[in-house]
């Protein structure tokens, strides 16, 4: 009677660890929800490409850093973005730093942003640089994007990529031509130049991820 | 037993899920914001007033013993759309209880026409209507609130006591609720 009572206990103790332990793992899960903050490490992915193939960050041996950035074919911010995107990879890619466009949207969702449309879209708007469906909508938690679109400027480094700027791509959404300060140009090229980045975040309006 | 194992397992499972969320640390520069450049066609037969943040500002330090929620949308946001209906609700609900809603559209200066004035003419939208059109985000975003990543909906309820930013959608309910707290 007494072993029975003390195996009780025991089987109680044990599933109030257990109770914990699962407390802790979706506490630990949920920090990694909350996205990576200036100087983290961001973790590679695979993901697949408009033209078919598998597209990782350890596929670029040469590059300097990588400016990923989360975008969409149907947010009207990520539209008027879309000509200034495709400069900022011609201008830096050049200089070891490309884009790599990723679609964060669930096409289930919003079926504008389908892996066909984006095909469309990407050849549509003559993309030269890789645009990535995030299929199950894993990568843009782990990055903390809430929005389209959100640029998350990597500096790889021998110990990973480094996240240096998490924002937008300028000051002025409306007209190219108006812009004063070029946010993601300007941490690019302190980037490259060794400077501090200054800003290192920023904010803007965009359209929620779906 | 079963039932000690389900108060304990939703225990933890709530302890996880009340990790508060980090704050945005999103730097503000303080620019003067400069008047945005507007087609005057464009601005004269657009019936609702047209600001840029400077112009705006004020509407969010009215200090008049009125409580006043403040609402950020734009057309081509989906659960902006959605709880719209709510807004409207307790604009005609607290009318007279001292409570003003106001819808701060977010729409770019190509969609007034074709998209924000249908819209309010065909939902026969009671609540004032503003634009804000600056695109210098980065200066005025934080000045509506620190806590404000960019994204809508997003809300701003206050009065001469108390002022809360929510980033986030509202049912009825919960908005009813949450302006409950404010006129006690």
């Amino acid at each position: 009677m007494k072993k029975i009572r003390i195996l009780g206990w025991s089987a109680l103790l044990l599933i109030f660890v257990a109770s914990f332990a699962v407390g802790f793992k979706v506490a630990a899960e949920h920090n990694l929800n909350d996205g990576y903050e200036i100087g983290d490490l961001a973790d590679d992915f695979s993901l697949k490409n408009v033209d078919g193939n598998m597209v990782s960050l350890s596929d670029y041996g040469s590059a300097k850093g990588f400016l990923v950035i989360f975008t969409c074919n149907t947010c009207p911010y990520a539209q008027a973005y879309e000509d200034r995107i495709i400069a900022l990879d011609a201008k830096y890619k050049p200089q070891g730093v490309p884009v790599i466009a990723i679609n964060p949207n669930d096409p289930s969702v919003k079926s504008g942003d389908s892996f066909a449309k984006m095909k469309e879209r990407a050849d549509k708007k003559g993309f030269t640089f890789p645009y990535l469906l995030d299929e199950g909508q894993k990568v843009y938690p782990q990055y903390g994007a809430t929005r389209t679109p959100h640029v998350f400027l990597l500096e790889k480094t021998t110990i990973g990529n480094v996240v240096r700027y998490i924002g937008t791509i300028d000051d002025n959404y409306q007209d190219a031509s108006q812009v004063e300060e070029p946010f993601v140009e300007n941490a690019v090229n302190a980037m490259l130049a060794g400077n501090e980045i200054n800003p290192k975040t920023t904010k803007a309006i965009g359209c929620g991820i779906k | 037993m079963n039932r000690l194992l389900l108060v304990l397992l939703v225990m933890s499972i709530f302890f996880g899920c009340a990790e508060k969320k980090k704050a945005d640390n999103g730097k503000s520069e303080i620019v003067e914001n400069e008047m945005v450049v507007k087609d005057g066609d464009e601005q004269n037969d657009i019936p609702f007033p047209i600001y840029d943040f400077d112009g705006f500002e004020p509407l969010l330090h009215n200090n008049d013993g009125k409580t006043y929620v403040i609402n950020f949308w734009a057309t081509w946001c989906k659960p902006c759309i959605e709880e719209m209906p709510h807004f409207e609700r307790i604009n005609s609900e607290y009318g007279e209880k001292n409570v003003e809603v106001v819808l701060v559209s977010l729409d770019m200066p190509n969609m007034w026409k074709s998209r924000l004035e249908p819209y309010v003419e065909k939902n026969k939208i009671q609540s004032q209507v503003v634009i804000l059109d600056d695109p210098k985000q980065n200066d005025w975003i934080p000045k509506v609130s620190e806590e404000w990543g960019g994204g809508i909906p997003a809300t701003l309820i206050y009065n001469k006591e108390k002022r809360t930013f929510y980033e986030r959608g509202f049912t009825y309910e919960e908005l009813n609720n949450e302006l409950k707290t404010f006129i006690n």
